[in-house]
């Protein structure tokens, strides 16, 4: 932080009544849906790491005499499946406590990989010059022009089905979004000040962009990110549920809402519980995120 | 006007070379078409002989060369298949695509103008909240199950209206509105800023001033100045829309260029799968120039800026 952006913001300080309980209170109320959110988040990641223990029943373990049945509230349901079983007997409960290991694992992961693709080109595409600029931005235009789902597709067909490929696939096909923003960041903070004393001081190219741009940056690209969990979330169960992701018997939200389809003529509830376990997190993410920026920054342009 | 068009014609010409090298890396560098199309337990000279064969034993930029310019002449091989040309396969499979595509964006913004404007005038009321929240709902719900959740309630519960295929208007309504429950999110926040903005400025308050009907100032003169950024941004986000639309294809076995490259992918039929992604792409660069050249028409200051 510049030296005029410590006194600006101790003039604000003295200017402001002195209530330092009810301001913060002030503040946290305005982030109610955040708090909530991250709330329910922390019980879905509780619930994906503690599966073995807080799953009711082994997600796998097949039951053929108490196939497709309904919901415990409903009639014929039965109180040991709270959410009902699937077409050869397995617990769903289990299986949607179960399946959301996948869909954060796959989450993060991508998330950690393109984040790291994007946040060095787009630094490279901000920093050295209109040649390497043109270059990224270039790529990220190709890229960008492609549906995030068509490319993941593509690569898919080529690499064929599985978990890891999954995470591959959406690693490089998300990077673009990254790059943007931040080439555009690190373009407006080349020519501040405390980048050219930098300079001038004798750090090295690397030095600047490492210990001087980058730092500031980490908000932008921890919003970014996390609101990327959530589209990568969904795209990793749109795949599974073409049966192009994460293959059966695991079980992945995107897998069991694209089995559920078969049979939702009699029996809704297969399809039903992991799509609204896919919409509960995303929402959950999303409006982390949003909190997040409001919170770091109100003015960030996302 | 004319620089403006010969830039971003020249930018497109790039982007669409781009696009072929990425569709040609995606099978040839990533992936390797021999291991694909011999069966498994070929042994290593069978391999070098069909490499040979299919012309894959020379330099990547020969057999780049050779794709590109086959490509140009709407020659992107056999299926492998069904044998027939994969790009009269694409083509044949596109008209529902776009048809889908179009129902989707009336939907959408059937959806979004209305709540959006609603949302700037009553600012900070009941309805504003409610017309965020839907927002923020809508941009975090997976459009495939919106669909099965649809097809539940509409076609196996009410008999109200066919699950899936193709046809009639009836087959039109769930799938238009999947997809216009995926744009309407972002556009009406775009409208919602942008009355809220237009609002503000002084031609509105002159309107007001010459005691002009309130219904009038919004009508025409909030709304239309609004609509702008909409325009663009609705432009701009029309690779998502189509992205949209290839979700909302395999959910209702829609008999479009998404499920078609679907099955090719699952009966790893290559060439088709490469020609709806170059097609596909085609389109969406294409849709963007269009849009770049609108907007460069009505707006001289991005022109003469950008």
């Amino acid at each position: 932080m510049a030296i005029g952006e410590v006194a600006l913001e101790a003039q604000r300080a003295a200017a402001l009544p002195p209530r330092p309980a009810r301001l913060s209170l002030r503040r946290l109320w305005r982030l109610k849906w955040g708090l909530a959110a991250a709330a329910v988040m922390l019980l879905i990641v509780l619930g994906a790491v503690a599966a073995p223990w807080v799953s009711p029943h082994d997600p796998v373990r097949v039951d053929i005499r108490h196939r497709l049945g309904p919901p415990a509230w409903m009639e014929g349901g039965a109180r040991a499946h709270p959410l009902g079983t699937d077409q050869i007997g397995r617990d769903l409960l289990a299986r949607v406590i179960y399946g959301g290991r996948v869909s954060l694992l796959v989450g993060v992961t991508a998330v950690l990989i393109s984040s790291s693709i994007g946040v060095l080109l787009g630094l490279a595409a901000g920093y050295f010059g209109p040649r390497v600029d043109w270059t990224i931005m270039t790529l990220v235009n190709v890229m960008l022009t492609f549906p995030f789902v068509l490319l993941a597709l593509a690569v898919i067909a080529v690499l064929g089905p599985s978990l890891v490929n999954m995470i591959i696939v959406l690693g490089i096909a998300d990077w673009p979004l990254y790059a943007r923003v931040i080439r555009a960041e690190t373009l407006s903070m080349r020519e501040r000040d405390f980048v050219v004393a930098g300079r001038a001081l004798g750090m090295s190219h690397l030095r600047v962009i490492f210990r001087q741009i980058l730092p500031n940056l980490v908000s932008v690209i921890v919003v970014i990110a996390t609101l990327q969990v959530a589209r990568v979330i969904i795209l990793e169960s749109f795949l599974s549920f073409l049966g192009l992701g994460v293959q059966p018997p695991t079980p992945a939200w995107g897998n069991m809402l694209g089995e559920g389809r078969v049979y939702m003529l009699n029996s809704w509830w297969i399809a039903a519980f992991p799509g609204l376990a896919i919409f509960v997190t995303t929402l959950a993410i999303n409006l982390m995120g949003n909190a997040l920026r409001d919170w770091l920054d109100p003015h960030m342009k996302l | 006007m004319k620089r403006y068009a010969l830039r971003q014609l020249l930018q497109l010409a790039v982007v669409v070379v781009g696009i072929s090298i990425l569709a040609f890396a995606i099978l040839h560098v990533i992936g390797d078409p021999v291991l694909l199309l011999l069966p498994q337990n070929a042994g290593h000279e069978e391999y070098e002989r069909y490499k040979k064969l299919l012309g894959l034993d020379r330099p990547l930029y020969v057999q780049y060369w050779k794709f590109a310019t086959h490509a140009v002449q709407g020659d992107f091989g056999k299926s492998w298949y069904t044998d027939t040309p994969a790009f009269r396969l694409v083509l044949e499979r596109m008209p529902p695509t776009i048809y889908l595509t179009l129902a989707g964006l009336v939907a959408g913004l059937l959806i979004a103008l209305p709540l959006g404007i609603l949302a700037a005038l009553r600012r900070h009321s009941f309805v504003d909240s409610l017309c965020t929240g839907l927002a923020v709902a809508g941009q975090a719900m997976p459009i495939f199950w919106l669909g099965i959740m649809l097809i539940i309630l509409f076609a196996v519960r009410w008999r109200a209206l066919p699950a899936s295929g193709y046809g009639t208007w009836q087959h039109f309504l769930m799938p238009a509105f999947t997809l216009g429950a995926f744009l309407a999110p972002l556009t009406m926040r775009l409208v919602r800023s942008g009355v809220i903005e237009v609002l503000g400025m002084d031609y509105i308050r002159t309107a007001r001033a010459k005691g002009m009907a309130e219904r009038m100032v919004v009508v025409k003169h909030a709304f239309r100045n609004a609509c702008i950024p909409v325009i663009t941004v609705l432009g701009l986000q029309f690779g998502q829309l189509l992205g949209g639309a290839i979700v909302t294809e395999t959910v209702f076995a829609w008999p479009g260029v998404a499920t078609l490259t679907v099955d090719s992918i699952r009966n790893q039929d290559f060439p088709v799968v490469q020609c709806a992604v170059v097609l596909l792409a085609l389109i969406i660069v294409t849709v963007n120039f269009l849009v770049d050249m609108v907007v460069g028409f009505i707006d001289p200051r991005i022109r003469v800026g950008g």
